[in-house]
C-alpha cells in the first residue's frame, strides 16, 4: 500500500506499507523519523504521541491508511533544525529527563497543554499529561519542566506583545 | 488485508454489502490493539473517519442525534451542557489522546461491559441506529447490546448514530478504578433524574455481562418522591431512603470477579456509587438545577 502524508510540513510518499501497520510504524520504520517511540502499542503510555491534524493522538492507535492526505506533527517538527523549544529546553534544565524514552511524547503531550494554556494549574498539567507514562523521574522534574515552559512562553508572549505596542507607540507619535 | 476507504455513507454500505465480514474502524482506539497484538486480521478494513455522515449531530424530533464518529472530546466540548452525565463519563475515558480519537460509535461496537459510554445511554432510553444496504433500523440500547461484548449488529450493517434525549435534570456518572486517568472501570453508576416523567433512571456498568438498570432501586426511589411531593417541592432525601436505594443498586448488579476486582467488592462499590450519584443529583435538584 502506498501512503501520501505531509510530515511536519513536507509532503511524503511512501511504498510498500502492510494495510494494517499503525501510523508509528510508518512514522519510524518508513519515514526515518524515530523519535515517536513505541514502548506499549497499546495508547497505554503516550511516548507515541504526535500531532494528527493539530490533534494530539497515539500515533499507534491511527492506522497509517487513516494519515492519508492528513498533516501530522510528530516531536521532530516541534523546534526548527538546531534550535529547541521552550517546552524542550525546559524539559533539559530541571532533570525531567532521565532514560529519555518518555520524552518525546510528553513534550509533544505538554506541548499541545501550554499552546492553550501557558498557565496552567497543577490539576491541569496532570490531567494534560495523563495518558503518558514515566518510569523514571517520578513527575515531579516533568511538572516544574511544564511551569517553567510556560512562564517562558509568557514571557516571550508578553514581550513580542510589548515589542509591537512600541511599534505601534512611534508609529502614532509619527502620525501626531 | 484490504484498506478501504469511503468518504460517503452510501459507499461504506456498498462494501459492507459486499464484504459483510470487513472490519469497520473510527477512531481505532480498540481495533489497533487488537491489530498491534495480533488478535485480529480481517480480510477488509474500512476506515469509516472520512464519512462526514458519521461525524454530525443535530436535534431531531426533540431528541439528538448524534453521529456514531462523534469523539469524546467533541462530545465533552459541544454537548457537554446538553448531556451533562454522558459528557462526566466521556470525561473518565482514557486520556487526552484517547479521547481526542475515541468514540461512542466504537464504545458501542466493543460493546464492552466496562465501556464508560454506555450506562449514560441506558439512563436516557438512547436508540441506536443501524444501518445496512437493506435500509436503516432503531434498537433500544438495552437490546442493542445482548452480551458481553456481543451486539445485535447484523452483517453488512454499520452504526450510523444513537439517539438521545436532552437532559431534562441533574445527571451524574461515577467510576471506580485505581487512578484519575486511564482505567478500565472496576464498576462504575450512571444516574439520571427525569422531572418530566418523575422518574430516576439508574444503570450499573461493569458489574454484569452487560449494564444493567437497576429496576428496584427506580421503582423504590420514585415512590419515596411521590409521598414526600418531593417533586414539587424539593427537599434533601434522609439517610435511611438513600441507603435502601444504594441496597437495591447493589442488588440489580450481576458482578464476577476478575483482575480488577471481586465480585464481593464490586456489589459493595456500586451500592456506596448509587447511593452517592443519587445525593448529588438529587442536592443538585434541589438547589435548582431542573
Ligand atoms: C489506553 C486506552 C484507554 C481506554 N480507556 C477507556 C475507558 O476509560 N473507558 C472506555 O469505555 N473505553 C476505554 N478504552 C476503549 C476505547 O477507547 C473505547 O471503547 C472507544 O469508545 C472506542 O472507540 P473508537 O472510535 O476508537 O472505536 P474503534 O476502535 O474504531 O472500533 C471499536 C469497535 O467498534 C466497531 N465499529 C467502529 N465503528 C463502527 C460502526 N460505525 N459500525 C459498526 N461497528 C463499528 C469496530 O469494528 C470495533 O469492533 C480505552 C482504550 C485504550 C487504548
Ligand atoms: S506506544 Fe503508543 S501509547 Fe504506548
Ligand atoms: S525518563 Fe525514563 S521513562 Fe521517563
Amino acid at each position: 500500500m502506498r501512503l501520501t502524508v505531509t510530515v511536519n510540513g513536507e509532503r511524503r510518499e511512501v511504498d510498500g506499507l502492510w494495510e494494517g501497520e499503525s501510523l508509528l510504524y510508518a512514522l519510524r520504520e518508513r519515514l526515518g523519523l524515530p523519535g515517536s517511540k513505541n514502548a506499549c502499542e497499546q495508547g497505554e503510555c503516550g511516548s507515541c504521541s504526535v500531532y494528527l491534524d493539530g490533534t494530539l493522538v497515539c500515533s499507534c492507535l491511527v492506522l497509517a491508511g487513516q494519515a492519508e492526505d492528513r498533516e501530522v506533527q510528530t516531536v521532530e517538527g516541534i523546534a526548527p533544525d538546531g534550535a529547541l523549544h521552550p517546552v524542550q529546553s525546559a524539559f533539559v534544565e530541571t532533570g525531567a529527563v532521565q532514560c529519555g524514552f518518555c520524552t518525546p511524547g510528553l513534550i509533544v503531550a505538554s506541548h499541545d497543554l501550554l499552546r492553550r494554556n501557558p498557565r496552567p494549574t497543577d490539576p491541569e498539567i496532570r490531567e494534560a499529561l495523563a495518558g503518558n507514562l514515566c518510569r523514571c523521574t517520578g513527575y515531579e522534574k516533568i511538572l516544574d519542566a511544564v511551569r517553567l515552559a510556560g512562564e517562558r512562553i509568557l514571557e516571550t508572549q508578553t514581550a513580542a506583545q510589548a515589542g509591537s505596542k512600541q511599534v505601534c507607540d512611534t508609529s502614532l507619535g509619527g502620525a501626531v | 488485508m484490504d484498506f478501504l476507504q469511503p468518504t460517503s455513507l452510501t459507499e461504506a454500505l456498498d462494501i459492507m454489502s459486499a464484504h459483510p465480514e470487513a472490519l469497520p474502524i473510527l477512531g481505532g482506539t480498540d481495533v489497533m490493539v487488537e491489530l498491534n497484538f495480533d488478535r485480529r486480521r480481517p480480510a477488509q478494513i474500512v476506515d469509516l473517519g472520512r464519512v462526514a455522515e458519521l461525524d454530525d449531530w443535530g436535534a431531531e424530533n426533540g431528541r439528538l442525534r448524534i453521529g456514531a464518529g462523534v469523539t469524546y472530546a467533541r462530545l465533552i466540548a459541544d454537548l457537554g451542557e446538553r448531556l451533562p452525565g454522558l459528557a462526566i463519563a466521556s470525561r473518565t475515558v482514557g486520556s487526552p489522546q484517547i479521547r481526542n480519537r475515541g468514540t461512542v460509535g466504537g464504545n458501542l461496537g466493543t460493546s464492552s461491559p466496562a465501556g464508560d459510554g454506555l450506562p449514560p445511554l441506558y439512563v436516557s432510553d438512547a436508540e441506536v441506529e443501524l444501518v445496512s444496504s437493506e435500509g436503516r433500523r432503531r434498537v433500544p440500547v438495552e437490546r442493542f447490546i445482548t452480551g458481553p461484548k456481543r451486539n445485535s449488529l447484523a452483517p453488512g450493517e454499520l452504526i450510523s448514530a444513537f439517539l438521545i434525549p436532552e437532559a431534562e435534570g441533574p445527571q451524574q456518572y461515577a467510576k471506580i478504578g485505581t487512578r484519575n486517568a486511564m482505567v478500565i472501570a472496576v464498576c462504575s453508576v450512571a444516574l439520571a433524574l427525569h422531572p418530566s416523567e418523575r422518574q430516576v433512571a439508574a444503570c450499573v456498568g461493569s458489574a454484569g455481562p452487560t449494564p444493567i438498570r437497576a429496576l428496584d432501586a427506580e421503582r423504590f426511589i420514585a415512590g419515596v418522591l411521590e409521598e414526600g411531593n418531593l417533586w414539587e417541592s424539593p427537599r434533601a432525601l434522609g439517610d435511611t431512603a438513600l441507603r435502601r436505594f444504594g441496597e437495591l443498586v447493589e442488588l440489580a448488579a450481576r458482578p464476577i470477579s476478575d483482575v480488577r476486582g471481586t465480585a464481593a467488592y464490586r456489589l459493595h462499590a456500586v451500592g456506596v456509587l448509587g447511593e452517592r450519584t443519587l445525593k448529588w443529583a438529587w442536592n443538585d435538584y434541589c438547589g435548582g438545577s431542573r
